[in-house]
């Protein structure tokens, strides 16, 4: 009898042993994962509450349970102040045990968030801003990475298009600070290594109300090409500004970065005709269009754009690279993510590069005119997909010093 | 062509309109904060999410239920006034006794709660309003091709703020309005309804911000956020001009206007913190402001 109840015992302890292993193991008895975007700002739409949103979604569609222990998310608005995200970011990783972070629009935020994500050992995932830097001088290839876009995708593919089309002088409106100083380089690279020129550019503070001066300086430097690299509101008021004073006669604009919720509060009549480039559009296929429905039943009736949809593959991939690695340690993580392609309703055989550049196809969209339109959130053509390889910088070009050539 | 510190006299001149356009919408809205200061000393730090409610009243009345361009310019700012009056009467009332402080944070609250349930229910990025169909195309003036709707907007600025400052400081209404203010029993010993008239001044206050917002709807984006981002700057001019003096905040947010379109062709990274460098040396030289009393 005794000797059953021992032997009961150790198959017991066993079996509870092989469970743990298959279980796999997770640092302070949890995974936790942050979202941090501008939830009330000029980029609250762009990533905000339906970043927060997508994240959950992916968690939800994961399971919610990660080795038997519930998945948690927090979130928080950085205001678009770096210093503010620092802290936040810093809190969660010191005190709230969050194991990695996503999100982190805006450039100067990104900046920040990825650097302190290296000096924690803490997988930190940049999908709404936009600058290279990320990848190239600022790069953290150890737990930096960068998911939708960067200035160098929107250059080659909007950039290109539009010197291809015979727009051949630029003059840049540029927002001032980190991410449109990298939008407007890279732009201007893309121009020049194409045959065009860049006749100046003119600097404005972010979430300036009123462009119509600029525009003006703009106009009276008889470039053919006015290359908006701000983003969100700024960029639709740049637009709107330009339509009223008749620029948009004799010279063309170029939104370098847009996304179908700006042409939404643009509207069509003022937006028609401007090319532009995302990662993902919610009509290119049945796949999208189903994802878009279940997003928007949440999400007040706005469609997804490529960021927060962006969030949602970036979150999948991350859960499934805890469950392949069986724990949440960084390192073994940030290989499995790696190491596994990324095939989700965000891309198609993308892949997470080691300079923590994810890579995959992104596409040319033209605004539809009015009369082209069926009803709201029906916005684009579909103009032509570039691949991954074209659309992001080759690693042998990378200006991250660990990847440097020569 | 002659120029002046490198920039043509031409574009120079075209920028100065469009300072002055800036301008139109500075002053509608300082005038607004400087009529609530000078009669109710009440700092109304929900004057930006009030001139945003106005905007989005007109993008409402148009999208819901039809109604244009014109009858919205009114329409709009009674409906405003009429949130002005809910708030004066329910809970503005009880501060006048109080320090300055409170009336601050009561305000600032409301702000904050209005743009958050305007953000809620219509997200940040905003909706468009477009031109009324008379004010598309531009206006020939030699040296600049100015929008038709942007020279309304500078008529109809200079119309409205100049009516205002003429029954405040000239008619007999305006003087009640003073004298209620400055002592408030003896006027209503001469049997003058002095609580109402307070309402009601607060009411207009407001309404002139929700008039600035119906104005502003088809040239900047309907948006939550875009009192919060004017609201700033109209508090600097009021400060500068002299809190509650109405002549002043007309002038200061014109001449506000056309510094900042001046800043935006020679510096334009500092566009928007030159108010702030003006207001600085305003207060160091004049702390009552350029157009204020000493008490």
């Amino acid at each position: 009898m005794r000797k059953t109840m021992m032997a009961m015992m150790v198959g017991a302890a066993l079996a509870s042993g092989v469970a743990n292993a298959q279980q796999g193991k997770l640092s302070d008895d949890t995974l936790k994962i942050g979202v941090l975007s501008d939830m009330s700002g000029v980029y609250a739409d762009f990533g905000g509450p339906g970043a927060v949103l997508a994240a959950r979604m992916a968690v939800e569609d994961f399971g919610g349970k990660m080795f038997g222990k519930a998945i948690e998310i927090v979130s928080a608005d950085h205001q678009n102040k770096a210093d503010v995200a620092k802290n936040i970011t810093q809190q969660w990783f010191d005190r709230d045990k969050v194991d990695a972070t996503f999100e982190n629009l805006n450039s100067a935020v990104a900046l920040a968030v990825t650097a302190l994500g290296a000096e924690k050992n803490r997988i930190t995932v940049v999908t709404g801003a936009a600058s290279s830097r990320l990848t190239n001088e600022d790069c953290k290839p150890a737990t930096g990475i960068h998911w939708v876009y960067d200035t160098i995708s929107l250059a080659n593919v909007v950039g290109k298009a539009v010197v291809k089309a015979g727009g051949d002088s630029w003059f840049f409106l540029t927002a001032d600070y980190a991410f449109g100083h990298s939008l407007e380089k890279d732009t201007g690279d893309v121009v020049k290594a194409n045959g065009g020129k860049v006749l100046g550019a003119l600097r404005h503070p972010l979430a300036t109300t009123d462009y119509s001066s600029f525009l003006l300086q703009a106009q009276s430097s008889k470039a053919k090409v006015v290359g908006l690299a701000n983003a969100g509101g700024d960029t639709v008021n740049s637009i709107k500004a330009a339509a009223e004073f008749g620029i948009t006669k004799n010279q063309n604009l170029a939104a370098l970065l847009m996304l179908v919720t700006d042409v939404h509060a643009l509207g069509l009549n003022t937006a028609q005709g401007l090319y532009l480039s995302e990662a993902w559009y919610w009509d290119l296929n049945d796949e999208n269009r189903a994802f878009a429905k279940k997003f928007e039943a949440r999400n007040n009736g706005k469609k997804p754009n490529m960021n927060q949809v962006g969030v949602y593959s970036a979150v999948a991939h991350y859960l499934k690279a805890v469950q392949a690695a069986g724990t949440d340690d960084t390192a073994a993580v940030r290989k499995k993510m790696g190491d596994m392609p990324i095939n989700d309703v965000f891309a198609k055989n993308g892949k997470l590069r080691e300079d923590g550049r994810m890579v995959h196809d992104m596409h040319l969209f033209l605004v539809k005119k009015p009369s082209e339109s069926k009803g709201p959130w029906d916005y684009y053509h579909h103009k032509g997909t570039l691949k991954g390889d074209e659309a992001f910088q080759s690693l042998a070009a990378s200006r991250c010093p660990q990847f440097k050539k020569g | 062509m002659s120029e002046i510190f490198g920039v043509p006299v031409q574009a120079l001149m075209g920028q100065l309109t469009i300072g002055l356009v800036n301008g139109c919408f500075y002053a509608l809205l300082s005038l607004g904060l400087a009529v609530i200061f000078g009669m109710l000393n009440i700092v109304n730090f929900a004057h930006g999410a009030l001139y945003m409610v106005g905007a989005f009243f007109s993008w409402m009345l148009l999208n819901y239920a039809g109604v244009n361009y014109w009858y919205s310019l009114i329409l709009a700012p009674l409906g405003v006034a009429a949130i002005g009056v809910v708030i004066e009467r329910t809970m503005l009332k009880w501060l006048y006794q109080l320090d300055h402080l409170y009336g601050l944070l009561l305000t600032f609250g409301l702000a904050l709660v209005t743009e958050g349930v305007f953000r809620h229910y219509y997200g940040s990025s905003g909706q468009p309003y477009d031109l009324p169909e008379v004010f598309r195309g531009p206006i020939d003036l030699g040296f600049m091709m100015l929008p038709k709707y942007r020279a309304w907007v500078v008529v109809a600025s200079l119309l409205v703020c100049f009516a205002t400052w003429y029954v405040i400081e000239k008619t007999k209404l305006g003087a009640y309005l003073r004298a209620g203010t400055e002592n408030p029993k003896l006027v209503q010993a001469f049997g003058i309804n002095v609580p109402l008239m307070i309402t009601l001044t607060y009411a207009f206050g407001v309404g002139l911000a929700g008039f600035a917002g119906v104005m502003a709807a088809p040239v900047y984006l309907v948006a939550p956020t875009m009192g919060s981002s004017i609201i700033i700057v109209v508090f600097a001019v009021v400060v500068i001009g002299g809190m509650g003096s109405i002549m002043g905040s007309i002038v200061t947010g014109l001449g506000l206007g056309l510094i900042e379109g001046l800043t935006k062709v020679y510096y334009p990274e500092a566009s928007t913190t030159v108010v702030f460098v003006i207001m600085a040396i305003v207060l160091m030289v004049r702390p009552a402001g350029l157009f204020g009393k000493e008490k």
